[in-house]
This record gives C-alpha cells, structure tokens and sequence, in this order.
C-alpha cells in the first residue's frame, strides 16, 4: 500500500483512536502512518457487534415471555457465550445452562449470583433484571 | 530498536489456522506467533534475560505488578481487551491475546503505554486486574514480564539469517496441514465448504471473522505481511544485503492482495456483491501460492547470503 493510499474513511467503531499502517511512502520506504479507519474493517466490526446485540435482543424477548432467565440475556450483553460464562464462573456448562431456566434462576442462592455479577462486570441487582 | 525489527528477528510472522480453538464459536486464525513466543524470540536473539510470570491469584499478581514497578521496571502484560476501559466500546470483544506496557503508577492508576491509544493512558488498578485475569482461550493468568539483564550490542547479520531461516520454516516446513502456507490452503478449502442455508448468515459471520482476525488484531493491516515488509527493508538497510529490498516490495504487493480479499469480503457482508465463498477461497489458493512462492525466495536469498 503507498502511503497516499492509506485509507482515512473515518471508521466510528474507533471512536475517534487512530490506527497506524505499514505503508510505502514517495522514497520507496515503508513507514507507518496514522489512518482514520477503513471502512472494510467498521463494517466487519459492526456486523460482530451487531450480531451480539441481537442475541441479548432476542434473549430480552425471551425473558418477557417467560421462557428465560436474565442470566442469559446478560451473558450476551456482556459478549460473551455458555462456553465463556462458564469457564470465566467455573461452573459446568450444563449448570450454567440450567440456570437460564427461570424458576431455576429465581431460586439461586446470593453467592452464586454474586459469582455471575463478578464475572459479567455488573451487579447482583442488575443481574436481575432486564430494561 | 523498532517495532518491525522486533516482530522480524523474534520470527513472529506466520499463519496458523486453528478450528479447535473457537472465540466467540468461530475458528482461530493467527497471522503471527503468540505474543509469549515472540517476546521470547526476540530474547533468544538478543541475549537478554527476561522474566515471565503467571499467577494463580489475581490479588498475589497485583501485588507483584506494584512492587517491580515502585522498582522502577517497565512491565510487559497480557490482558484480555474486554475489560479495558480505554478501548473503543466497539472493539472491546472477549480477546485475550493482547499486550501492553506499564511504565509507572499514579496512587491507583497504572501509566500505560498501548499499541491501541496513540497517546498513553491510564488504567485503574482493579480494572487492570480484571483484564489481566480474564478467562477463556488463551486466558492470560496474570501473565507479566520484565528485563533482567539489558541486551548487548547485536550483531544485525547473524541474527537476521537466523530469524529468516526461522520464519521460513514455519511458513514452508511445518509438518502440520493447519500451519503456515498449507494452513491458508486448508482454510481455503474450509470457506469454499461454507454451508449457506439460512441466506448465509452464517457464513457472512464466519467471512466477516476472518477479516477482523486479519485487520483488526495487531497494528500495521493485513495481517502483520507489511510489518513483515518494513522488517525486510530495514535488515537490508543494516546489513547492506540489497537483495531483502526487492524481496520487502514482493511482499507488500501479497499484503495489498490479502487486503482485496478483506474489500472483496466486505462487499458480500454489505451484500453488495452475491454472497460467494467459492470465491473467497480462490482468493485464499492464490495467496497461498504467492506467499508458498515469496518465502521459497527469502529461503534461496537467506542461503546465499554469506556473512
């Protein structure tokens, strides 16, 4: 890539921060300079974000229809999936999954929903619920 | 020294496609070495000591952070991107193979030097314990390092050989069918198996996966092939063997080709073009091939270099 065609299309997953590339500069060099973003990357990294939004979405729907706990809805919005919350809890897959049923969820004792806060960076009180 | 001459003489480069490993149930798809391998390339090259340390508790590894650091050393760490509160919202995903530098502490925020902000930054210590005690795939346990003893003057030449015999024995002679040239075969003939029931999500997902594992891990694009480049031209530049500057160009025209097959990605993702794997994955053979035919080059170049 030579420099001039480093792109600066302004990515705003970056926010603002701004990368830098390798690229090829008029005396044949290579030397890094600072991009804006590319749009090719904004639009890889929205579609990862966005897929994940709409899994808490849809877990939301499931948690006003009864058929989940907000254990679920929050392991997404947290990024993460059952493989993921279980190691980072260290609770067996099959428990975590167990306590997405909602009777199940309703009746955890304080320091497993502490451990489920901690892992998911919030807390216990938002744990229990969905806006 | 700089940060291509660092990622070349530690042989950091490389391609690895590894479908056991899943991040977010999507295959790993690395373009260089982990960074504790690098780190330690660079050592076995350089001659300098360093110390590596994990731990099992989170409030023991902090403890140990704080006390090299009112030592007055720069700690290296690994720490998982989630938890870092001055990522961008947007790229904070659960990726645990990230490093950053700790150059001080100001009562409860760390000063940090990351690739990521232009500028260093912050960190608030329980922060910074949580991201170094992520779990999940290559969780980093705490993982810390620092220098012992200072590097002697190297000898450019030596070191240089030995690092591109290194580079082109992982990309060329791995005997495994998921490393270096033959892993982007194989992954090649993964994407062109892309199932597109479901009008394809699942497979835009998956395409998409691949270009972030490409673009957005790391700095420099395309998968660390124009940090490679820039390594090239500066060895040549030390050393006086002219022959790794044209071999440097080759290589920035395969990391211009990788980036097309990103654009070209990209596009099926927008659904500006039809969704076609077969595609991508002849994008991927002829890659493949080019890079099989650059680094046979660097090996014939590297022999023939007499020092």
């Amino acid at each position: 890539m030579r420099e001039q065609d480093v792109p600066q299309e302004g990515n705003a997953t970056l926010a603002g921060h701004r990368k830098a590339i390798y690229a090829v500069g008029d005396d044949g060099k290579l030397r890094l300079v600072p991009s804006r973003g590319w749009e090719v990357e904004e639009i890889v990294t929205r579609q990862a974000v966005e897929d994940l939004e709409r899994r808490a979405r849809e877990a939301r729907e499931r948690v006003r229809a009864g058929a989940t706990s907000p254990l679920e809805y929050h392991m997404y919005r947290a990024r993460m999936d059952l493989a993921l919350l279980s190691q980072t809890t260290g609770l067996w897959r099959w428990r975590v999954r167990r306590h997405f049923k909602p009777r199940v969820f309703a009746r955890l004792p304080l320091s497993l929903l502490q451990r489920y806060a901690e892992a998911l960076g919030i807390s216990v009180e938002t744990l229990g619920q969905v806006e | 020294m700089s940060e291509p001459m660092a990622f070349g003489l530690s042989s950091a480069l490389a391609f690895a496609y590894l479908p056991c490993i899943r991040i977010n149930g999507m295959p790993l798809v690395a373009f260089r070495m982990p960074p504790r391998a690098i780190v330690k390339g660079l050592q076995r090259g350089l001659g300098f000591g360093m110390r590596f340390e994990t731990f099992r508790s989170p409030a023991s590894g902090t403890a140990r952070l704080d006390a090299l650091l009112d030592a007055g050393k720069l700690v290296g760490l690994q720490a998982g991107i989630y938890w870092l509160p001055y990522f961008p919202p947007d790229l904070r995903f659960h990726f645990n193979a990230h490093n950053l530098l700790v150059y001080g502490r100001d009562g409860d925020d760390y000063l940090v030097s990351d690739p990521v902000a232009e500028a260093s930054t912050r960190c608030a210590r329980k922060d910074m314990e949580k991201a170094r005690f992520a779990k999940g795939v290559l969780a980093p346990r705490g993982l810390l390092y620092y220098v012992t003893t200072p590097p002697s003057e190297p000898d450019w030449a030596v070191l240089g050989r030995r690092a591109l015999a290194r580079t082109t024995d992982i990309m060329l002679r791995t005997p495994l069918p998921f490393v270096g040239v033959r892993g982007i075969e194989m992954l090649a003939r993964r994407v062109e198996r892309l199932p597109l029931d479901g009008g394809g999500e699942r497979a835009r997902l998956y395409i998409g996966h691949l270009v972030r594992m490409q673009e957005e891990i790391g700095t420099g694009g395309a998968g660390f092939r124009f940090m490679y480049a820039s390594f090239l031209q500066e060895l040549a530049g030390k050393t006086g063997h002219a022959a790794l500057d044209g071999l440097a160009i080759r290589l920035v025209e395969i990391g211009d080709r990788w980036q097309e097959f990103a654009v070209a990605a990209a596009r099926m993702i927008r659904r500006r073009d039809a969704l076609a794997p077969p595609a991508l994955a002849e994008r991927l053979r002829a890659l493949a091939g080019d890079e099989r035919l650059f680094f046979q080059e660097l090996r014939r170049v590297q022999r023939a270099w007499a020092c």
